[in-house]
C-alpha cells in the first residue's frame, strides 16, 4: 500500500486542542483493548481473526489493529445496532453461528477449516457468503448474504475505522474539539491537517506531518 | 392550571453516569452550559396530577413542553434517553457517540427493510435534534395541500400561511443560519444568522448546480455563525451528527428544554414510558413509566405522546385496554400505518482537488430546485440535495455496505478520502398503508414488546430516486468528478403513522395534534405528518408543536381543554 501520508500520526495530537479530556478518555480506553476474547471462544478468535485478515487487510510495516479483539469488545457489551433484520437472528447468536457456518463451508469445500485455507480460498468462501450461495443446515435458516453484508462485513469495519490508525492511514484530521477547522476551501489545509504526500514532495509532507501537533 | 407544592423527585446524590443514574431530579436538572453546572428545576409528585405529561423531549416534545410550561401549565416531560451536559459528555468520536442513538432492538421487513439506529433514531434529551444535521428547511407551502394541489398523498389540516408565522418563530428561537436571499417559494423574513462559510464539498454542489442551471444556496442550519448567549460559534469541527461538544449546535437540548425548566416544567431523564392508563371514561390520566430500577406512575390531565415515528405508535399499541383494544387513538386503524421514511440516496465521487469534507457542519450547501420545479418530473413528490461530509466511520460502512467493497478494494478505496465528494437527497417518500410500525413478539428489558417496522418502496418512489440519482450524476460529471458511483439504498427521516387530518376515519389526531378517540390525549411529533416533503422534518415538527401549544391555550381559555 502506498504511504499518501507519510509520518501522519493522529496520537501526535492527544495534547493539542484538537483533543478534550472525554475524547482522551475514551481513545486510551479503546487503545487498550487487545489480547484474550472474552465473549469468542479461541477457536471463534483465531476464524474471526483470519477473517479480519481479509477483509480489512493491514501492511506488516506498522502495528496491526487488533481488529478481532475489538470485535469480541462490541459482543461483550452486546452493543446492537438498533435494528435487526426480521431474517437474522440477535447479534451474539449471529456472529457464533455464522462463524460456524463459515467454517463447515470451508470444510464442505476444501476438507479443512477456515484458517487452514490460502487467502485465495478464504477471500472466494467470503465471496460466495456475499452472493448469498453458501447454504446447509449449519446456517439454521439464515442467509449468508444478509450475514456477510449486515454482521460480518459492517461490524468488522466498523471496528477497524474505529482506531486511531486507520485514522492516520487515510488523513484524516481525528478529533477536533475544541479546536475544530479554520480552512475550509478547496486544497486547503490547517496546520494540524495530514500533509498528502504527490510522488515528488514526500520529504516535505514528512516535515509537515510531524508538526501536526 | 395546577397548583401544586414543590416536591422532592428523587434521591439524593451525585451522578458521574448520566446513561445509568438519572441527572435531573431533586430540584435540579444539568446546567447544559457548564461543566458540571446544575439549574433549578421545579419538581412534581406522582400524585400532583399535572396538566400536561409528555412522553419525549426532542422536536415535538421538547419544543411543546417549553411552550406549555411558557404558557403557564404544569408539565412533567420524561424521556428515555439521558441528559447530557455535552461539553463534558461529548467525545470527538463517531463510536463512543453513538450513544446518542437509540440502539434497543427493533425488528425491520418488508421489500426495503429500513436501516435505524443512527442518523433516524435519537435516545437523549432532546431527542434526535442531539445529533440531527442542523438543516432547517421549511416546506413548498403547496405540500401541506398535496392532495388537493399536486395530486397525491394526503391534504395536511393545516394551512401554509399559519405556518409560515411559525416556522419564524422557530427560525428565531434557533437563531438559524442562513442566507440572505433564499431562492424558492414564497417570501421569507431574512435569517437571523449569518450564512456559515462553505466547505470545499459545498463548493462543489455550488458549482454542480451552476453547471446544470440550477439554483443553489448555504444551507440554513441550527448551529450559529456568531456567538450567541452561551453558545460559541461553530468552529467546523465536523461531528455534528455525533452531538455539539461546543454548544454552537441549536438543538432542543440547549434551546427550548432550558427555557422550559426556567418557566416551570419538570423534565425526567432516564424515564421510559410504558402505558398510558385510560380510565373507565375512556380518558387518559396519566402514565406508567420505569426510572431507576422501578416502574412509576405520574398523573396528568393530559398525556401527550411525543415519542417520534416508531416509539409513538409503539407506546399507543403497547397501551391497548378491554375498551381499546386495537391500542389507543386507533378507531381509524391508523396508528403506526403509513410510515414514510424520506428517501437518502447519494452519488459520490472522486475529485482531482484535496476537499477533506470533514471540515465543517457535514451539508453546507444545497438545492431545493426539484423541491419546487415541477416539470420534467414522472413521480409526485420533490427532494432536495445537500453536499456531504461523512467522517470516516459511516464512509467506511457507505464503502462496505452500499458500495459493496472490502478487502484490498476497500483500503485502496479509503485512502482517497479526502478527495471524496457527494451529493445526497432527501427525497419525499408516498404514505402507504402497508409500511408500518406494528409490535413484535420479542420484549425489550422493560418487558414492552418491540417494535416491528415494516417498510417497501412504491414505484414513485423508485421513480423519484431514479431521477435524483441520474441528476446528481450530471452534476458530479460537470465539475469533472471521477469514479462516480450510486448509492441506492439509504434512507432517512422517520414520519407518519398517527397522522392528523380533518376526518377521524382517516386520521389519528386533528390539525391541533388532539387525537380523535381520546380528548386528552395528544400526539405532537413527526408521527402526525400525512405526507413528508422533501426537506428535514425538524423544523417542520417544532413548528407543529409551537402551533399545538398556542392551540392548546386558547381551547384552555374557552374551557375546551
Amino acid at each position: 500500500m502506498s504511504n499518501r501520508y507519510p509520518g501522519y500520526d493522529v496520537l501526535a495530537k492527544r495534547h493539542t486542542p484538537s483533543w478534550n479530556e472525554q475524547t482522551r478518555r475514551v481513545i486510551d480506553k479503546r487503545l487498550a483493548i487487545s489480547g484474550e476474547p472474552r465473549f469468542f471462544t479461541a477457536q471463534e478468535y483465531a476464524l474471526v481473526g483470519a477473517i479480519c485478515a481479509r477483509i480489512v487487510p493491514q501492511p506488516s510495516d506498522r502495528a496491526p489493529i487488533p481488529v478481532a479483539a475489538l470485535l469480541d469488545e462490541k459482543l461483550v457489551l452486546n452493543a446492537l445496532d438498533g435494528y435487526r433484520d426480521a431474517r437474522l437472528p440477535p447479534l451474539r447468536e449471529a456472529w457464533r453461528r455464522g462463524l460456524r457456518a463459515l467454517d463447515e463451508a470451508a470444510r464442505e469445500a476444501h476438507g479443512v477449516g477456515f484458517t487452514r485455507l490460502d487467502a485465495a480460498e478464504q477471500d472466494a468462501l467470503l465471496k460466495r457468503a456475499e452472493e448469498g450461495k453458501l447454504e446447509g443446515p449449519a446456517w439454521e435458516g439464515m442467509p449468508s448474504k444478509l450475514f456477510f453484508e449486515k454482521r460480518l462485513l459492517r461490524d468488522i469495519v466498523l471496528a477497524y475505522y474505529a482506531h486511531p490508525t486507520s485514522w492516520s492511514e487515510i488523513g484524516w484530521g481525528g478529533p477536533a474539539s475544541p479546536r475544530g477547522y479554520v480552512r475550509m476551501g478547496f486544497n486547503r489545509r490547517d496546520p494540524w491537517e495530514a500533509a498528502e504526500a504527490h510522488g515528488d514532495d514526500d520529504a516535505k509532507a514528512l516535515r509537515e506531518n510531524r508538526r501536526v501537533g | 392550571m395546577a397548583t401544586t407544592t414543590r416536591k422532592r423527585c428523587g434521591r439524593t446524590g451525585v451522578s458521574d453516569d448520566p446513561q445509568h443514574v438519572p441527572r435531573a431530579r431533586d430540584g435540579r436538572a444539568p446546567d447544559v452550559f457548564r461543566h458540571g453546572g446544575w439549574v433549578p428545576m421545579r419538581c412534581y409528585g406522582e400524585n400532583d396530577e399535572v396538566d400536561f405529561a409528555i412522553v419525549g423531549t426532542g422536536a415535538g416534545g421538547g419544543t411543546l413542553a417549553c411552550r406549555l410550561a411558557e404558557a403557564g401549565f404544569s408539565v412533567v416531560a420524561l424521556d428515555a434517553g439521558p441528559y447530557w451536559r455535552p461539553l463534558e459528555d461529548f467525545a470527538s468520536d463517531e463510536h463512543e457517540q453513538t450513544k446518542l442513538y437509540w440502539t434497543d432492538e427493533r425488528i425491520v421487513d418488508g421489500e426495503n427493510p429500513l436501516q435505524l439506529g443512527s442518523n433516524n433514531s435519537g435516545k437523549s434529551v432532546g431527542g434526535s435534534t442531539v445529533h440531527f444535521a442542523m438543516v432547517s428547511l421549511r416546506f413548498r407551502p403547496e405540500w401541506f395541500k398535496a392532495r388537493s394541489k399536486l395530486g397525491y398523498g394526503a391534504d395536511w389540516p393545516l394551512d401554509w400561511r399559519e405556518m409560515w408565522d411559525y416556522y419564524t418563530e422557530v427560525e428565531q428561537a434557533l437563531k438559524i443560519s442562513g442566507p440572505v436571499r433564499y431562492p424558492w417559494g414564497p417570501k421569507r423574513p431574512r435569517y437571523p444568522y449569518r450564512p456559515h462559510e462553505l466547505n470545499a464539498a459545498a463548493l462543489v454542489l455550488a458549482q454542480g448546480a451552476e453547471a446544470m442551471g440550477i439554483d443553489w444556496t448555504p444551507t440554513p442550519l441550527a448551529t450559529v455563525s456568531a456567538p450567541r448567549g452561551l453558545s460559541p460559534p461553530c468552529v467546523y469541527r465536523g461531528f455534528c451528527t455525533l452531538g455539539c461538544s461546543t454548544n454552537a449546535k441549536q438543538s432542543v437540548l440547549i434551546t427550548w428544554l432550558p427555557r422550559a425548566l426556567a418557566a416551570g416544567a419538570e423534565i425526567r431523564d432516564l424515564a421510559m414510558v410504558g402505558r398510558v392508563e385510560v380510565n373507565e371514561a375512556g380518558l387518559a390520566t396519566g402514565v406508567h413509566y420505569h426510572r431507576e430500577g422501578a416502574w412509576h406512575f405520574q398523573r396528568a390531565r393530559n398525556v401527550v405522546v411525543a415519542g417520534y415515528a416508531i416509539e409513538t405508535p409503539r407506546l399507543l399499541l403497547n397501551s391497548a385496554t378491554a375498551r381499546y383494544p386495537d391500542g389507543l387513538a386507533n378507531s381509524s386503524g391508523l396508528v403506526g400505518k403509513n410510515l414514510m421514511a424520506q428517501s437518502n440516496q447519494a452519488v459520490w465521487g472522486l475529485m482531482e482537488d484535496e476537499i477533506r469534507a470533514y471540515k465543517g457542519p457535514p451539508s453546507l450547501s444545497m438545492t431545493e430546485h426539484w423541491n419546487y420545479q415541477d416539470r420534467g418530473k414522472d413521480f409526485f413528490g420533490g427532494y432536495c440535495y445537500m453536499s456531504q461530509g461523512p467522517l470516516p466511520a459511516l464512509w467506511a460502512t457507505t464503502q462496505a455496505g452500499a458500495h459493496g467493497l472490502w478487502g484490498d478494494a476497500l483500503m485502496r478505496d479509503m485512502e482517497k478520502y479526502n478527495h471524496q465528494v457527494g451529493l445526497k437527497i432527501v427525497g419525499e417518500m408516498l404514505p402507504q398503508k402497508r409500511n408500518r410500525v406494528t409490535l413484535a413478539d420479542e420484549k425489550d428489558q422493560y418487558g414492552l414488546p418491540i417494535a416491528r417496522v415494516t417498510y417497501s418502496w412504491c414505484d414513485n418512489d423508485k421513480r423519484l430516486i431514479e431521477h435524483s440519482l441520474r441528476f446528481m450524476t450530471q452534476a458530479l460529471e460537470a465539475v469533472d468528478a471521477r469514479d462516480i458511483w450510486r448509492q441506492e439504498d439509504d434512507t432517512c427521516h422517520l414520519n407518519g403513522t398517527a397522522r392528523m387530518g380533518d376526518d377521524p376515519r382517516t386520521s389519528v389526531v386533528n390539525a391541533d395534534c388532539r387525537s380523535w378517540d381520546i380528548s386528552n390525549l395528544w400526539i405532537c411529533d413527526g408521527s402526525v405528518f400525512p405526507t413528508v416533503g422533501g426537506v428535514n422534518p425538524s423544523l417542520t415538527i417544532q413548528a407543529i408543536a409551537c402551533r399545538t401549544a398556542d392551540r392548546i391555550r386558547a381551547l384552555a381559555a374557552r374551557g375546551e381543554l
